[in-house]
């Protein structure tokens, strides 16, 4: 089957809803999240048949059963490779990984970097709540230095991951932030990281309402978000603010923000999004920025299209398959040095 | 030849070969070996080389060995001592000497016997000198020197020149067994191939080695290995580790499902992982994963995709893999899991043999979680085995753990190749495309296997995971009822694989006074052993196990018409402590051996002789 057949089809949300219980709490950031999937796959014309999502384990890692496509629920941390087995054996699927800041960064850290190393066409959702929920409320790798919780009752001493430093650090080609509680921001970035080729890993600032409550809330806060998030857009001038007119210069090699119309700066000054830029130097500066300087930034960051791992391997094993005199296992056993005794 | 060597016909011959890493001894003794498979003989050959890559030249911990032994008859083991020794140096010859046989034949590189040689050695006095080799054949050839003025006129440097010292002693054996050197020249084509320079230089040396010892007539006697005389056919000199992925790629092929190996490489199973990446002009895929555990995940996603999915490794590695075993276990997925068992446990002997993963193939896992057990005996039947666990994995839908080891993987013997058309089919529980009563753990009524639906297929969707699953619908469930009834259908499951593999059989009479009981690489040795002693009109029998889990059903049949049984194993017991568990009412006693080495056949002999004595 071809890529563009898979392109056939004409789906809606309710295709992908389970009839199971969703096992969430109430007021799990997970539930929009999944309603936001359910919303997207549609956009993507691919047939259920062909779509199949993969997760760890973890409070997010239930997704597969909430999902009406193939899936698999495997082991903690292991998402990442068995996603890679299914898309390297069989490319034409649309694979998709759901996992949480635990499964992917401390348990699977390795298999995170190595998958974006590869750059195997999957999509991978982490939901980064900043806890460990289904073992109920222990630090994370993105916990933030000094939190209480059940096993750090003085405050954590590690330092958090950033995911998007990860990823930029393992040369992942698409990097995406997004907010569960912005369906339509999440919708436009999920079918973006779905049409990108190579692994595409979006972020979700993940609420967790039992363990980690409002951990995001200064970045996600009604009545901050505008003045603390950037939403980025590829050809767009970095833009933000209750007025749209904060923005991002570059100044001795650091981001800065500024106020167009203010110490002289104009439109000219503001930097202009670019996602496809080979070098990934401001893509990882935009990934790290940090309040209170500056906006948390959001939307897709990276999107460079390179050499995908499993169209390279399918093309070695085409070429090999060509130059070959060996073509099944009988001319195999008989190749090399044989010896005929009568 | 000379004219006054005198030439003795032998049955069969063992010829060892040692040197530092880096003299191309492993390269010497292949050539040795497919000269002998092309004139005709039946071979068995066993590398034996040091873990480190380049340890310090001239020391014992540098000394790396290529031991072949031929014959007219059929050989199954690469044979406890040697009747010609190679030593390119002292520490060669030290380390070596408890492993050759009275009166041997010892060909040493007499320009590297000197005392800074001895002193790197750890010889304190001179072994020429000492009396230590009276009684001994010793050749005393001056390799060193006289390849170098051989290669003189290519202008090769020091190095390159020294590499083709090889030659010179595969010149001497070819003159002392009486080989065509034609032959020996051949194999110098094809290895350099489009490298004439070197061609002709390594065929010089050849010659030059020939012609010294047919002319300094140190070797008075010169040796004749006829053909083997029962064997007939095409045959191929083969690795277990290259039989091993063979038997991978003929599975693939005779089921139609494709290829896919996950594996991370470890000694002594990475040759698997490149011998399949380099057959992907078959279709083969490999991925070589960050880890085991990414391997053999990797391994299980492409199962879930359809893929007749392996993975490849060594004792660490599987007790790495153990957590997605349980994974593959719960899902009910088709995967093979090779596991080619070194010295333990953790780093352990890393080039070294043992059979110390049994318990751990068996038990290692969390929950009750079996899969099927196997185990190949010679390097060449790892093909076979290896097809059948392949087999078994697809048609009854469970991971089964294939045992090698060091021994069977670097090891090679001649094999008769087989048409890959003759091999048993294998059977794909394939679901239709909508079929409306499928359910992920339906079961076939007879084997208990679920069925292969494959993501891309319509109206399949389905969910596998490690929660425990509702029996038929596959729905997460934690009733604890339905969790005693799926426990108890993956045991049952496995454990009617017992229905579909061959019984055990008695090599000797089922009513002897001793059953010798082995199971996987020891196979070659303990053969040779009861089979001496057969011939002696000693009263012993033997029973090699394969298929281990679960045992084949006639093993109470087999185990009751014996005096004594006595089980051999590179452990501590572990087999005979399985086979215990099964089979209680039956006393067994045991012979074990922990020293990275295989049995030799003289000390079995011994131990059997023992055991009968005491009847």
């Amino acid at each position: 089957m071809s890529e563009e057949n898979l392109n056939i089809c004409e789906l809606t949300k309710q295709d992908f809803k389970v009839t199971n219980p969703v096992k969430w709490c109430a007021g799990c950031g997970g539930h929009s999240v999944l309603s936001t999937v359910q919303n997207a796959l549609p956009e993507t014309l691919v047939k259920k048949e062909n779509i199949v999502f993969v997760s760890g384990i973890g409070c997010s890692s239930r997704f597969p059963y909430y999902i009406n496509t193939y899936g698999v629920h495997g082991m903690h941390g292991r998402a990442a490779p068995i996603a890679s087995g299914i898309k390297v054996a069989n490319p034409n699927l649309s694979v998709w990984v759901v996992t949480g800041d635990g499964d992917m960064l401390a348990i699977g850290g390795n298999h995170f970097i190595h998958i974006l190393r590869r750059n195997i066409n999957v999509n991978i959702l982490l939901f980064n709540n900043k806890i460990y929920g289904l073992t109920k409320g222990q630090y994370s790798p993105t916990t933030p230095l000094g939190s209480v919780t059940k096993t750090s009752p003085e405050g954590t001493i590690e330092n958090p991951f950033k995911p998007g430093e990860l990823a930029m650090g393992a040369q992942g080609t698409f990097f995406a932030r997004v907010v569960d509680t912005e369906p339509k921001m999440m919708r436009e970035v999920f079918k973006k990281a779905a049409e990108h080729k190579g692994t595409s890993t979006v972020e979700i600032l993940q609420n967790c309402i039992i363990f980690a409550n409002e951990v995001h809330k200064e970045i996600t806060g009604k009545e901050v978000r505008k003045e603390h998030q950037i939403y980025l857009k590829h050809g767009e001038p970095m833009l933000y603010g209750e007025n749209n007119d904060k923005g991002l210069i570059l100044v001795k090699g650091r981001l800065k923000s500024v106020t167009v119309g203010m110490d002289g700066y104009t439109m000219d000054d503001i930097l202009v999004h670019d996602v496809m830029d080979p070098d990934d130097t401001v893509h990882y500066m935009l990934a790290r920025m940090s309040l209170p300087e500056l906006p948390v930034a959001m939307g897709v960051i990276r999107a460079w299209e390179t050499g995908v791992f499993e169209s390279m391997l399918t093309d070695q094993v085409e070429h090999a398959k060509k130059n070959t005199k060996i073509t099944n296992v009988n001319e195999l056993l008989r190749s090399g040095n044989t010896f005929q005794v009568d | 030849m000379a004219k006054n060597a005198k030439v003795i016909e032998l049955d069969e011959v063992v010829v060892k070969f040692a040197g530092d890493s880096g003299d191309g001894m492993q390269l010497t003794g292949s050539q040795f070996s497919d000269t002998s498979a092309f004139i005709g003989n039946d071979l068995s050959t066993f590398p034996d080389y040091p873990s480190e890559i380049r340890a310090p030249g001239g020391t014992i911990a540098g000394v790396s060995g290529f031991q072949v032994h031929i014959g007219q008859k059929e050989v199954h083991s690469p044979g406890d001592q040697a009747d010609v020794l190679v030593a390119m140096n002292p520490a060669a010859l030290k380390a070596n000497m408890r492993w050759i046989k009275d009166g041997a034949t010892i060909i040493i590189d007499i320009d590297n016997f000197d005392n800074k040689h001895y002193k790197k050695a750890g010889y304190v006095e001179d072994p020429l000198g000492d009396g230590s080799l009276e009684g001994y054949n010793v050749v005393k050839a001056p390799i060193t020197h006289l390849t170098r003025s051989t290669v003189k006129e290519f202008g090769l440097d020091i190095k390159t020149a020294d590499k083709t010292k090889n030659q010179f002693v595969a010149g001497l054996l070819y003159w002392l067994f009486n080989r065509d050197i034609k032959i020996g020249e051949n194999f110098l084509k094809r290895k350099f191939k489009n490298k004439q320079m070197l061609v002709d230089a390594n065929i010089k040396v050849l010659r030059e080695g020939y012609n010294y010892a047919e002319t300094i007539e140190a070797m008075t006697t010169t040796f004749m290995v006829n053909p083997a005389k029962k064997k007939k056919g095409l045959f191929r000199n083969i690795t277990g580790n290259q039989a091993t992925a063979w038997g991978l790629i003929a599975a693939s092929e005779r089921s139609g499902r494709p290829l896919f190996l996950g594996s991370y490489p470890i000694t002594p199973a990475t040759e698997i992982l490149q011998e399949l990446a380099s057959r992907k002009h078959l279709g083969v895929k490999t991925f070589q994963a960050e880890d085991e555990i990414a391997g053999i995940s990797a391994a299980i996603g492409a199962s879930y995709a359809g893929h007749l999915a392996a993975t490849s490794t060594s004792g660490p590695g599987l007790a790495l893999k153990g957590e997605s075993i349980g994974l593959a276990v719960m899902t009910e997925l088709p995967l093979v899991i090779i596991n080619v068992q070194r010295g333990g446990p953790s780093t352990g002997l890393p080039t070294k043999t043992e059979q110390a993963d049994l318990m751990q193939a068996l038990y290692g896992r969390s929950g009750e979680s079996p899969v099927v057990v196997m185990a190949a005996s010679t390097p060449a039947d790892c093909f076979h085995y290896t097809y059948m666990a392949a087999k078994i994995a697809i048609e009854h839908m469970t991971p089964v753990i294939l045992l090698t080891d060091g021994y069977l993987a670097n090891g090679s013997e001649l094999w008769h190749i087989p048409d890959v058309n003759d091999l048993p089919d294998i059977k794909v529980p394939y679901v239709k495309e909508n079929d409306p009563d499928y359910k992920p753990y339906y079961r076939d009524p007879e084997s208990l296997a679920r069925f292969w639906a494959m993501p891309g297929q319509e109206g399949l969707r389905h969910k596998v995971g490690g929660l425990e699953k509702e029996d038929i619908s596959g729905d997460i469930s934690h009733d604890p009822l339905n969790h005693h009834v799926m426990v108890e259908l993956r045991e049952a499951k496995v454990e009617k694989v017992v229905d579909y593999i061959p019984e055990l059989e008695i090599l000797g009479k089922n009513d002897a006074d001793l059953l010798v009981i082995g199971w996987g690489g020891s196979y070659g040795t303990l053969l040779t052993a009861v089979e001496e002693l057969q011939e002696e009109g000693v009263s012993l029998s033997l029973a090699h196990f394969n298929y281990i889990r679960p045992l084949p059903k006639n093993t109470a049949d087999v185990l009751k018409g014996f005096k004594k049984r006595v089980v051999c194993e590179q452990n501590l017991g572990q087999f005979a402590d399985y086979i215990t568990m099964k089979h209680p009412q039956f006393e067994y006693q045991r012979f074990n051996k922990v020293q990275g080495l295989p049995f030799m056949i003289s000390e079995l002999k011994l131990k059997f002789k023992e055991l009968l004595e005491e009847i």
